[in-house]
């Protein structure tokens, strides 16, 4: 009698989780890293670093890195609709790559030696440098200042590693999960500055809702190199470069950067050389 | 396949010994804690039993990485609660850790006790108020000593949980284990043999408290 | 001792009027600390309709990252309890079993995942799969976050069920034994009924862990689950309080649920049943092996209505 009672419940909760996972994956894709195979290409870019790549609440992608990747998957004939877009959070990237997961990556990547040794990429299309926000009506002029104050960043991120071993040893440093949480403390006035690449930070500065709240310090603390993950020995890494050469040179880039970090008042640099050829 | 473990660089027992700091305190702070949690579910006062209640339900339904983060967005960034530890970050990020923790660990600690009171003979405390002791005095002289050594396993597995869990307070910027896990995977680029040595770190931990803490439970338990 | 007021006696007019006033105080105390946290939230600007709007207002916050982020985290938890519960069974019986070559490995497999964190197993699986299968590559960070918490839930779970049938009282097997049942009979038709029935209350506090560490799988594998979603609602709209506040709300109502529903089965299948004097209160500690490795808790007390 009990038995029979437990074995019903099972099997309710069974078919219950089965119509859930059913519901789940009916956004299935074709998936798999074919380049060109069932005509879609999978990128991987940030979800949630407004002015760089955003899921917006119409379900949609916005941002400069998602501009350069529709940009480029453009040029390497696929449009808009056929680009399944991914997140790839940034533990995970060399594995999505390696794996075959995602096609390429835009997503606030930068180049470093260890990386090459595990991935391939392309550009750089777009120098960053670590930088502080801060409250609109207060300055941050010089490097040594950075000492008397108390920073906000990610935990485990470079900027932060950079800040505690090298810039600033003596700065309070708050490591949160993501820099959101740290724009409440910006906001309330436990932190006096979040420090990491300028281009993202000029992201949540150009934000309506924070807007003519926040600015840049400007100082250049680094040098950020932004490039195109792609799998080790990837024959898309050639058509990469030309696609951000093009991009570049008509003008797009320029427009996707003004359209996306303009409103902080965040003036980037030109475009830098495409140096990650061979 | 290990070669970029450089412990020059990295410090990895450092982690740990943060690690272990935060469990110690934490485990410390929810066992006091807990108890005073269960000593109200038990209580003659309805208000305190109702909080008591409350408190656990709400605590323990409450993912543990809200609890952490609503204790640095939350108390500090927000209420700008300093826990006493002024402008030094560190101290700072550890104590609010170890406050979400007992806040979060002592709810699992309330119900082992309480469970443990159940298992206390009606007769014992009967005898006790006979001879004319308070609620407070029946509490602590005759229900919980017996209470604890009763639930000694079921508690040792709250503190394993807690151990791992301490891997949460990366989340706002304790340098334990995996805070430094998290740097040296965005360093290294090496996901998975970065994730076993912190996974065989957290096993050289946990398995032998786990032990230990099973043979002093069959040593205590109470004999009926 | 589930009825708790034998610790005390009944309270006469004078511990009525000293409990009255315990009580004022206690209420007093709330009420200033719940006024504190207003004053504060305010000042800071927290409780602006700007970052609770979107909430109420905005439909779209709803559908693109809440409700999908609750679907993602309820089918994870819901595949997880439906394997983890008969595995877990499976294991608990294991590790009773009266061959050691059964027990131990059983033992050590219980003993070592219950020992790594669930997030860490998590990316294993992940990285387990990628490897191994050709599970498609959009449902792969629900295969691995259903994997890690099944692997760490049902070592927990079988602590638990180990521990309700060594809690049943010594009568049962002998009664079975005496009439001629084989060892896998007196299992399945003695044991294991009333130690589920038993244990109910623990395995309950584990299947709420199991909803609340779907949470794990969010950051580091991409899987959106409902906490993620505070990430993505306060990237676009700066509310990082508010969206804590709201999933926070959401997770407890869907837990307080689950536990609801548990004691109401609990009643259930107590009522239906002749007592055979078996409840949890009996000696949890003693035998209670590992109930709640994972956060849970030993047998809470059973008749007292409580959710456990």
């Amino acid at each position: 009698m009990k038995l029979r009672k437990a074995s019903a419940l099972a099997a309710s909760v069974l078919a219950l989780s089965l119509t859930a996972t059913a519901c789940g994956s009916s956004d299935d894709d074709n998936g798999g890293s074919g380049d060109g195979g069932g005509g879609k290409i999978t990128v991987g870019i940030k979800f949630d670093q407004p002015g760089l790549g955003l899921k917006t609440p119409d379900g949609t992608f916005a941002g400069f890195d998602v501009d350069v990747a529709t940009y480029i998957a453009g040029e390497l004939g696929y449009t808009p609709e056929n680009i399944n877009f991914v997140e790839s959070p940034s533990p995970e990237r060399e594995n999505l790559l390696k794996r075959g997961d995602v096609d390429f990556i835009v997503a606030t990547y930068s180049i470093t030696d260890t990386r090459k040794q595990e991935v391939d990429f392309a550009g750089p299309y777009f120098v960053a440098h670590q930088d502080l926000l801060i409250r609109a009506d207060e300055d941050v002029t010089s490097e040594d200042d950075i000492n008397n104050l108390t920073l906000c960043s990610v935990a485990g991120s470079t900027p932060a590693q950079r800040i505690k071993d090298e810039i600033a040893p003596d700065a309070g440093l708050f490591e949160q999960a993501t820099y959101s949480e740290c724009l409440a403390g910006l906001e309330n006035g436990q932190v006096d500055a979040i420090t990491t690449d300028d281009v993202i930070l000029a992201g949540y500065a150009a934000q309506d809702q924070h807007q003519g709240k926040f600015k840049l310090a400007g100082l250049n603390l680094s040098d950020e190199f932004y490039g195109i993950g792609v799998q080790k020995g990837s024959d898309l890494r050639a058509d990469i470069n030309t696609a951000i050469q093009k991009m570049i040179d008509d003008g797009e880039w320029d427009a996707a950067i003004e359209k996306n970090v303009g409103p902080s008042g965040y003036a980037a640099e030109g475009a830098p050389e495409i140096t990650e050829t061979n | 396949m290990f070669e970029f473990l450089d412990l020059e660089r990295y410090d990895l027992f450092g982690a740990f010994w943060v690690t272990v700091q935060l469990t110690f305190y934490s485990a410390v702070g929810s066992l006091i804690w807990g108890t005073i949690l269960a000593g109200m579910r038990v209580s003659p006062v309805p208000i305190m039993r109702a909080f008591g209640t409350a408190y656990v339900h709400i605590f323990r339904n409450t993912p543990l990485t809200l609890i952490i983060l609503a204790c640095s967005q939350g108390l500090y960034f927000t209420l700008n609660f300093d826990m006493g530890a002024g402008k030094d970050l560190e101290a700072l990020g550890f104590r609010l850790a170890v406050l979400g923790f007992v806040a979060y660990t002592a709810t699992f600690v309330c119900e082992a006790v309480r469970s443990g009171i159940n298992t206390v003979p009606v007769g014992q405390a009967e005898a006790a108020r006979a001879l004319g002791l308070n609620f407070f005095q029946v509490l602590r002289l005759i229900v919980l000593p017996q209470a604890y050594r009763s639930v000694v396993a079921p508690l040792a597995n709250v503190l394993i949980a807690l151990t791992k869990n301490t891997t949460i307070a990366s989340a706002i910027g304790v340098a334990e284990a995996s805070a430094l896990m998290k740097a040296m995977i965005e360093n290294e680029a090496q996901l998975i043999p970065i994730a076993a040595i912190f996974a065989l770190g957290f096993i050289i931990l946990t398995l032998p408290m786990g032990l230990f803490l099973g043979w002093v439970s069959k040593r205590v338990a109470v004999k009926r | 001792m589930s009825d708790l007021s034998v610790l005390y006696d009944a309270p006469g007019p004078r511990a009525r009027r000293r409990n009255v006033l315990i009580a004022t105080l206690f209420v007093i105390l709330l009420a200033a600390g719940a006024w504190w946290l207003y004053g504060t939230l305010d000042d800071n600007g927290e409780l602006d309709a700007r970052k609770w709007d979107p909430f109420v207002t905005d439909s779209r916050v709803w559908t693109t990252y809440l409700l999908p982020g609750l679907q993602a985290t309820l089918t994870a938890a819901a595949l997880a309890m439906v394997i983890a519960l008969p595995l877990g069974a499976i294991l608990g019986i294991g590790r009773l079993s009266d061959h050691w070559w059964i027990s131990k490995p059983v033992g050590a497999i219980v003993e070592f995942f219950r020992a790594i964190p669930v997030l860490l197993l998590m990316l294993f699986a992940n990285e387990a799969y990628a490897m191994w299968t050709d599970v498609d590559r959009s449902d792969r960070p629900m295969y691995a976050v259903v994997t890690g918490l099944v692997l760490y839930n049902a070592s927990v779970l079988a602590e638990v069920v180990k521990a309700g049938i060594l809690s049943l009282p010594k009568g049962q097997r002998d009664a079975a034994q005496a009439i001629g049942m084989r060892k896998s009979q007196m299992m399945t038709f003695v044991l294991l009924p009333q130690a589920v029935t038993v244990m109910l209350p623990a395995i309950v506090s584990q299947l709420v862990v199991i909803v609340k560490d779907t949470a794990l799988g969010g950051a580091l594998l991409g899987y959106s689950e409902l906490m993620r979603s505070v990430g993505l609602v306060s990237a676009n709209y700066g509310n990082v309080i508010a969206s804590f506040v709201v999933v926070a709300v959401i997770f407890i109502v869907v837990n307080f649920l689950i536990t609801s529903f548990a004691s109401w089965l609990e009643g259930k299948l107590r009522r239906g049943k002749r007592s055979t004097g078996v409840t949890v209160t009996v000696d949890p500690g003693a035998q209670v092996g590992g109930v709640g490795g994972g956060m849970a808790v030993a047998a809470p007390p059973s008749g007292d209505g409580e959710k456990a």
